[in-house]
């Protein structure tokens, strides 16, 4: 990567830059962001996608779940820069063709959200699961969201919701799709 | 939070990394996972005037055993000691870890060479370092050199690694037949610092004594602890309670645990020597090729 003309040369206040090129969800995307800009920043703010929420900001939360390179990691806890020359995938990239991927479809059928705060990364984390191991036990499931906390619901649903996917993908309508 | 502003660097060659170090003095910080150099950055508990990001410098990533050693190297993620077979069939001390650290998602990131280098007393992996006899392989602009980890730790966040030093990999003596290891850690929830860990290894010679002994404990003083005396106590003894009570009382004896939220001093003290007593007989249970 090459380091960035400061936008604004003599400012105290930013810098330094550097450019960043990740491609989110199957397409390439760039901006020139300060490099302490965290990856969740350049998702929300340079990038407008918003649905990877941020909650504690301190690692904690897992609201901030992203897959990255295909496993799921704390956007809160990684810089843009170290995305660079990586896949993204957030949760604007699970629906495709107007279709819903079947973990969204989990969710909504077993109920598996009260406030919806931690959704996206509780998504992005079972996604991650998903394509490891498609017939988690429970303990496994429970193990597997472990970083992700939800406040709502006391995860029964959430369990439910991914049980509901993993079914789903393995049974012949799913296809097995990612 | 944001992290205070740095200049970044991602260098493609270790030579090129320590140069970096080198030239900043000791004002830059190596980034490898960044699981626990961003949150302490964001608090402003650190902040370096450079970021080395050795990410980018091919083969830092491994797991592989040679005629003498596992090597390990920096900037393999502490989820891949969980998704290798030859560590779970092989140094199962550090899939045990490895199952606790933190939460899956950091995992994902987080490094074993962070995790050993970054000298928080509450880490995981330098316990299981310790009872292994680990040797840490770092290079500085001027050369290479091994650090046993038993000379590595010094004080809480203090650590042999000179400034313009990079840990390259850890080396661990290979397994052999009648050794056996376990961690063991008592954690509030998942995804919390441990109240106490501890770290134990037996080799058994063939007629079933104890040939050589490694047992270390994790959050309960400045640094990752080497039960020395412990481990000499169970050298020639039979690997059964008598020897392992005993074992774990030495090793309570070298403990300064600190009250806090995870739990007062005393209740940590004590837990020291139930969890050294349950990381023995795991390890002997190991060592007799049980699970």
């Amino acid at each position: 990567m090459v380091l960035a003309e400061m936008p604004s040369a003599g400012d105290e206040e930013t810098g330094p830059f550097v450019n960043v090129h990740v491609t989110v969800n199957g397409a390439p995307r760039s901006a020139t962001v300060e490099t302490r800009t965290l990856l969740v920043h350049f998702l929300r703010e340079n990038l407008s996608l918003t649905g990877t929420h941020i909650g504690c900001d301190t690692t904690n939360c897992g609201a901030c779940t992203i897959l990255l390179d295909g496993k799921a990691v704390k956007s809160c806890t990684i810089l843009a820069v170290q995305a660079d020359g990586r896949e993204v995938r957030t949760v604007e990239g699970l629906e495709t063709d107007g279709k819903l991927h079947p973990i969204q479809e989990g969710f909504i059928e077993e109920h598996g959200l009260q406030c919806g705060f931690c959704t996206p990364g509780m998504m992005m984390c079972s996604v991650a699961l998903l394509q490891k191991n498609p017939h988690p036990t429970e303990e496994q499931i429970r193990r597997a969201i472990s970083g992700n906390l939800c406040r709502c619901t006391g995860y029964v649903n959430i369990v439910k919701a991914i049980q509901h996917a993993a079914n789903q993908m393995a049974g012949p309508s799913g296809g097995g799709r990612p | 939070m944001i992290p205070p502003r740095f200049e970044y660097f991602a260098p493609s060659s270790i030579d090129e990394a320590v140069q970096i170090l080198d030239r900043f003095g000791g004002e830059a910080k190596v980034l490898a996972g960044g699981q626990s150099l961003l949150p302490v950055m964001k608090l402003r508990l650190a902040e370096p005037r450079a970021l080395v990001d050795i990410n980018r410098i091919p083969d830092l990533a491994h797991i592989r055993e040679d005629a003498k050693s596992l090597r390990i190297g920096a900037t393999t993620r502490t989820n891949d000691l969980n998704d290798s077979e030859l560590i779970h069939a092989r140094y199962p001390i550090l899939s045990d870890a490895a199952y606790e650290i933190a939460d899956p998602l950091v995992r994902n990131m987080g490094t074993v060479g962070g995790n050993v280098s970054h000298g928080d007393p509450a880490n995981d992996l330098p316990a299981c370092m310790l009872a292994l006899g680990a040797h840490f392989v770092v290079r500085s602009p001027t050369g290479t050199r091994t650090i046993p980890a038993k000379e590595f730790y010094q004080d809480t966040f203090v650590t042999a690694l000179e400034s313009n030093e990079l840990l390259l990999e850890i080396e661990i003596p290979k397994a052999r037949s009648g050794q056996g290891n376990a961690y063991v850690k008592l954690e509030k929830r998942i995804g919390d610092f441990p109240i106490v860990g501890v770290a134990a290894n037996l080799v058994l010679t063939t007629k079933g004594t104890i040939e050589s002994a490694g047992l270390a404990l994790t959050a309960v003083g400045p640094t990752a602890l080497k039960a020395t005396e412990a481990e000499r106590h169970l050298v020639g003894k039979a690997p059964e309670e008598a020897a392992f009570q005993r074992a774990a009382e030495l090793a309570q004896e070298i403990t300064s645990p600190v009250s806090d939220l995870r739990g007062p001093a005393e209740y940590k003290r004590a837990m020291v020597r139930v969890l050294a007593l349950r990381a023995l007989h795991r390890a002997s249970a190991r060592a007799h090729g049980g699970a």
